[in-house]
């Protein structure tokens, strides 16, 4: 497994499907292992029953069929699926039509679903996800991406309140890919997947969606920025060391 | 290999049908070819364990390598001397030999441990003519010198692809221009790698050289991620077919132009993230350039008052 993991660390972000199947075929016995510890774009169904999409995950998802977050119904149908319990499935309720707002905000468009499920602690677990289709031929405002793809997943354990104070455990997945075409710089490419974890104790006065949600827009916030600056700063200081800018070359920089 | 087959049957319970040997050499080949600059090594080990079968593996292994040591154009230490050789398709003699057009010698290469194993003298047969060569060299000379300048760490060679055998002015050929740096820093969990080929078309009839470049660049950045770049750039230039010395100058000029000019338009490119490109996925913050109004969070008013403060109709 350490070797497959090793793998997917190396192939090109946006070959991640090609990869993760290429190893589950090579691997056919540690497939429940890739398949929860691999990251991999978010897939889409359409909810037949109010004509809205819904993310596919493994928190939806039994046997082979989805749980709608809309309709609250399994697709295909399913007899015997499980269910939130009603009071976690308010909530649920609520936290999808605030997340797509706040999804609509920063995104301009896109995909968002939430899910929720009681733990064995009597916690339960929510799992917030996004996808976003930034191309100018999906829903890029401003043209400038060939193709762009951002998928979030958010998962939040919570535990259960001792003296007005909740504990929140959110991990968060990010994989993106943007691609620029033009006459002058020709086809730039740049893609990847980073996690992250913050853990914070909240009263819970305002209400777990508000805890929620704020530590998931700080997240988003943070990895933006480092996925920008650190991750994306890292290829571009390469390439300068590759080949420095004509004003560096005057002063001849020593090899470092 | 036939146990191995046998023990998987035994242990697969879906309907799935098995992978043949030779689907699972495809599979380790894709892995193989899709290493990073300086990564394959790395990928030979992991894929390798995960197949855990190494008749497979030393098959993929023997045809993924080759391909990916022209492409990837690399560097290696001749045997005895202290010059570099590189492996490309445009000095390949057969799949284990290649020729160094600067030193006129011909390397055997074991591609799979990717090190030089032979040198010998190139034969008359494999050397361009000395009216050819006369272009090759003058080129080789100021192309060397730009790229001496131009990357801490560059490699760079010119071979003859066409016409090598024309003896005097009055036909055609075509002299390739290869350079490749590259940073490998496993340590600072980095790699990066910039290759570029410069195909230059002599047309006598003409007198004009058309030239036409494909500039590839990539990095890799995995600490506690995995992000990746992957820029290509393709143009075109035209000069006047000059003496040997004249040609190299003016080629080297348009060459040494066209890649300044790429360089400065992928820190372009990098500039424009943030507070550009990056808004098509995800703005910085929302229009209202506040945070989200998560507070008023009271059951069901909650999307009425937020569509209020916001102002959006429903």
């Amino acid at each position: 497994m350490e070797a497959a993991m090793g793998l997917m660390r190396r192939m090109p972000p946006k070959h991640v499907e090609t990869a993760l199947s290429a190893l589950l075929s090579l691997m056919p016995d540690h497939s429940s292992d890739l398949l929860s510890q691999v990251d991999q774009p978010l897939q889409v169904l359409c909810d037949v029953d109010c004509g809205k999409e819904f993310i596919l995950c493994e928190y939806n998802r039994d046997a082979d069929s989805y749980r709608s977050p809309w309709s609250n119904k399994y697709h295909p149908p399913l007899e015997d699926g499980p269910y939130p319990l009603p009071e976690l499935r308010k909530l649920e309720i609520e936290a999808n039509e605030v997340f797509a707002i706040y999804r609509d905000q920063y995104y301009e468009g896109g995909i968002s679903s939430v899910y929720m499920w009681e733990d064995e602690n009597e916690g339960f677990v929510s799992c917030f996800l996004i996808k976003k289709d930034g191309s100018k031929s999906g829903q890029g405002r401003r043209g400038y991406l060939q193709e762009g793809a951002w998928d979030a997943i958010h998962v939040i354990e919570v535990a259960p309140e001792e003296e007005g104070v909740a504990h929140y455990c959110l991990t968060s997945t990010v994989m993106l890919s943007l691609t620029t075409n033009n006459e002058l710089s020709g086809t730039f490419n740049l893609s990847g997947s980073i996690r992250r974890q913050m853990n914070m104790d909240l009263s819970v006065a305002d209400g777990h969606l508000c805890n929620m949600g704020k530590m998931i827009e700080e997240m988003e916030g943070k990895l933006r920025n480092s996925l920008d600056q650190v991750y994306f700063g890292k290829t571009k200081e390469m390439v300068c060391t590759l080949r420095p800018p004509s004003e560096l070359l005057q002063m001849k920089l020593p090899d470092s | 290999m036939y146990n191995s087959r046998q023990r998987m049957a035994e242990e697969d319970e879906t309907q799935e049908p098995e992978l043949s040997d030779k689907q699972k050499k495809e599979i380790a080949k894709w892995f193989l070819l899709n290493s990073p600059a300086g990564e394959i090594q790395y990928v030979a080990k992991d894929i390798r364990s995960v197949l855990n079968d190494d008749n497979v593996y030393n098959a993929a292994a023997s045809e993924a390598f080759p391909l990916y040591n022209k492409s990837h154009m690399m560097c290696l230490k001749m045997p005895g001397k202290s010059e570099d050789v590189l492996v490309t398709s445009f000095g390949e003699i057969d799949e284990n030999d290649y020729l160094d057009p600067r030193t006129a010698q011909v390397v055997t290469v074991d591609h799979v441990k990717q090190v030089c194993t032979e040198v010998r003298p190139a034969s008359d047969e494999e050397l361009p003519s000395p009216y050819i060569e006369d272009y090759r060299c003058a080129l080789d000379a100021e192309i060397m010198k730009y790229v001496n300048e131009a990357y801490p760490k560059g490699i760079c060679s010119v071979y003859c692809v066409r016409g090598k055998d024309v003896e005097e002015p009055g036909s055609d050929f075509e002299l390739v221009v290869v350079i490749s740096a590259t940073r490998h820093s496993p340590q600072n969990f980095c790699n990066g790698s910039w290759r570029s080929v410069w195909n230059i078309e002599f047309k006598d009839e003409v007198q004009i050289m058309d030239v036409s470049g494909i500039v590839q660049v990539g990095a890799h950045y995995f600490e506690e991620g995995n992000v990746q770049l992957d820029a290509k750039h393709e143009c075109k230039d035209s000069t006047l077919f000059q003496s040997p010395d004249d040609s190299a100058i003016s080629l080297t000029n348009i060459i040494r132009h066209q890649e300044t000019e790429y360089l400065a338009a992928l820190q372009a490119s990098y500039s424009n993230l943030p507070d550009t490109t990056f808004k098509d996925l995800r703005r910085k913050l929302p229009v209202t350039r506040t945070l989200f109004p998560w507070h008023n969070t009271l059951q069901f008013s909650l999307t009425r008052d937020i569509t209020k403060e916001l102002g959006i109709g429903k």
